[in-house]
């Protein structure tokens, strides 16, 4: 057990940046026992719904409107009211795709990897890790599925035997972006839900109402927390991390594809699915400090998201971001090194050209920006990782459009050359995506537990069967029980 | 309150629906879906009641009228239009004059309005084709069109749909004839032993190869 060895009862906050490098900061603040925990992640689900919820909904609504508008327009009009032309036939939906999909890779990385690599400080954030995954996979699968143009033609993405005799071409790397982003959706929200159903019995053992018993009960698939129950979970979600590791790994790569695949120089980089799965992680840890540090103050999670758990996400962005900006450096070597006008070109005009505004500011906020997190004064301040996640999310989404537009604006031939300017539409469109996105996040904080409370448990000093309680400390809640990750 | 649970015996009910009643009924669903829904079924057997109860028959079959004396632009346009009402009168000005079937045709050519004939082959907008050039290949009217010499109203006996096209398209070997004038609109025509069986590229009888388009462009232009 990393926790300390001696839990502090006063019930206070203490300040938890442990200096003796040989023991770690604990986990959970503030002398909590199982009980306050349930009541405090519970109580969020249990508890009146506030004023600020209800106006942070209202907004988040008004914006989904506009994607809902956007949408509409597009389809009633058709994808000209995008500014996509020749030659960049891809621009602000595709960047969009990739900017959402993207995201979803931090939730994918904690759940899984960080499960394997048995990383307890994990349990706090992974719930509220993955739904944002989700919500983020909906967010991208609205680009790709609108872009087709006839909309209700969408399914003609996937093979069927239908009356066309005609199967998608196999050989396309979009093709493969279907498979990829559909089984990520799947798995995603299988394992997130596997993962809830010890949570949901929880909330329906403290439900007061019939309806909220009866859905919850539902959901909860009949959990009763045997040690059966408990074998089979554990071997489940072992089993759905294993499944989602390579994920991780395999559904950023095949997004790159659909560039490096090609024969676009700016494009046709063999350093793309590593580089593009670093900067995934990369935005998508940005995406979750954004949410978690707004969610820990509004609900008062800070002794259960603790200044541990920031610092080492901002680790991780480092390291992450550090690997991106490796890459934008490589991709300079290679064209320089490979000897061909058309790459060397491609580069030179990205660096100085005419959209040299957006790649400096790319470079600045992704490799630049993030080294500020060397200093353990910025990685453990809240108001500086906040600006800074959010800059993070701002230059991933201009990696995104640096890669696809200022490849295509200027092609082969100098006299199809143009500047791409986004439409109202592209700019409505993808603001409105962020609509969606709040409007479910506000939606899953409100009705599921938004941290793992078994879980929790079980990285807590009361699971260690060592562990001896004092006055007041380790009664067993409801849900989980002793049955602790960490008291193997 | 007493927490929910689901009642002891949905743990038999429940994986006995999921395996015998929902998975047949959604793969029964789909497959009549799939079935049904196909062109096979759907396409196949539209018989629009026309205003002259013409029969091909009598005049294709029985009376060995060529396809060509009334559908004249087959070889040479994309499109095979319907005869004018001056066709019909070429020979129904001397023959069945007082027939009482063949009033609306006299009232046509009398006052010059067309007969409204009922289309009954009828592809989408977006797909592109072109009589003539199945013609020149050597494609007869049978492959598409069926026996229309034994329809008395003309009924749509194939598919029409883009696999159906493309599997011509694919390998058209059992559907290129003789050029000579007299063999492509033969409804009795069937290819010979030696033609199915025969391998390497189809050639039409004048030596050029036939080599009918299967991307996207050939038919959606």
């Amino acid at each position: 057990m990393s926790a300390a060895k001696t839990p502090d009862p006063s019930g206070e906050i203490r300040n938890d940046l442990m200096e003796d490098p040989r023991e770690r900061a604990p986990l959970v603040l503030g002398g909590q026992n199982f009980h306050t925990v349930s009541n405090k992640v519970a109580g969020i689900v249990e508890e009146k719904t506030s004023l600020k919820w209800i106006l942070g909904l209202g907004l988040a609504m008004s914006i989904m409107l506009i994607l809902v508008g956007s949408i509409g327009k597009l389809v009633h009009t058709g994808i000209g009211v995008w500014g996509n032309n020749h030659p960049v036939g891809w621009a602000w939906d595709i960047t969009g795709f990739v900017f959402w999909i993207g995201i979803g890779h931090a939730g994918t990385l904690i759940s899984a990897i960080l499960f394997l690599l048995r990383q307890k400080w994990r349990t706090s954030i992974n719930r509220a890790a993955e739904a944002m995954t989700i919500f983020a996979v909906m967010c991208a699968g609205l680009y790709p599925a609108f872009h087709v143009g006839r909309v209700w033609f969408a399914y003609w993405l996937f093979p069927f035997p239908g009356q066309m005799g005609l199967w998608p071409n196999f050989k396309s790397p979009l093709v493969w972006d279907v498979f990829a982003v559909s089984t990520y959706a799947t798995v995603s929200i299988l394992f997130w839900f596997v993962g809830l159903v010890p949570d949901l019995a929880l909330m329906r053992d403290r439900a007061k109402t019939k309806l909220r018993h009866t859905v919850y009960g539902i959901f909860a698939l009949g959990w009763r927390g045997s040690h059966r129950h408990w074998l089979n979970y554990e071997r489940a979600y072992l089993i759905l991390a294993g499944l989602s590791t390579p994920l991780v790994l395999s559904v950023h790569s095949i997004v790159s594809f659909d560039f490096a695949v090609s024969l676009l120089p700016g494009w046709h980089t063999t350093i793309f699915p590593p580089y593009f799965v670093a900067g995934a992680i990369f935005s998508g840890f940005a995406m979750v400090m954004t949410l978690l540090i707004i969610a820990r103050k509004l609900v008062g999670l800070e002794h259960l998201i603790t200044m541990r758990h920031l610092e080492n996400m901002n680790k991780i962005m480092l390291a992450t971001g550090t690997m991106v900006g490796y890459a934008y450096g490589m991709e300079f070597f290679i064209a320089w090194y490979s000897g061909n006008e058309y790459e060397r070109f491609a580069f030179i005009n990205r660096a100085i050209g005419p959209y040299a505004w957006a790649y400096w500011t790319m470079v600045s906020c992704n490799v630049i920006f993030p080294q500020l997190f060397w200093f353990k004064k910025v990685r453990t301040s809240i108001p500086a990782m906040f600006v800074l996640s959010i800059i993070v999310n701002i230059g991933m989404w201009f990696e995104r459009f640096v890669i696809i537009v200022t490849s295509l604006h200027r092609d082969f031939i100098p006299s199809s050359w143009s500047y791409f300017r986004p439409r109202l539409v592209d700019i409505s469109m993808f603001a409105g995506t962020f609509g969606l996105f709040f409007t479910m996040f506000l939606l899953f904080c409100r009705y599921l537990p938004m941290l793992a409370v078994f879980e929790v448990k079980g990285v807590m000093p009361a699971a260690d069967p060592h562990h001896e309680p004092a006055a007041g400390l380790g009664s067993v809640g409801s849900g989980k029980g002793g049955h602790g990750h960490g008291a193997h | 309150m007493a927490r929910f649970l689901f009642p002891r015996w949905s743990n038999k009910v429940l994986p006995f629906t999921i395996f015998f009643v929902l998975g047949p009924l959604g793969t029964a669903a789909l497959g009549a879906l799939w079935y049904y829904g196909s062109p096979k079924h759907m396409e196949v057997g539209y018989q629009p009641v026309q205003p002259v109860p013409y029969s091909h028959k009598l005049h294709a079959g029985d009376l060995g009228i060529d396809c060509r004396y009334c559908h004249t632009t087959v070889e040479q346009s994309a499109f095979s239009q319907v005869p004018p009402t001056e066709t019909c009168m070429n020979c129904h000005s001397k023959v069945r004059t007082e027939s009482l079937k063949l009033q609306p045709v006299r009232e046509s050519f009398a006052t010059g309005q067309p007969i409204p004939w009922v289309r009954v082959h009828n592809l989408p907008d977006y797909a592109f084709f072109d009589h003539s050039a199945h013609m020149a290949a050597g494609v007869g009217c049978k492959s598409c069109h069926g026996r229309v010499d034994q329809m008395i109203e003309v009924i749509v006996s194939q598919p029409i749909s883009m696999a159906w096209c493309i599997e011509c398209h694919r390998d058209p070997r059992a559907h290129v004839r003789d050029l000579s004038k007299t063999t492509v609109t033969n409804m009795d025509w069937e290819p010979s032993a030696e033609q199915l069986a025969a391998s390497g590229p189809v050639k039409a009888t004048n030596g050029r190869e036939v080599a009918p388009p299967v991307h996207c462009s050939g038919c959606h232009r």
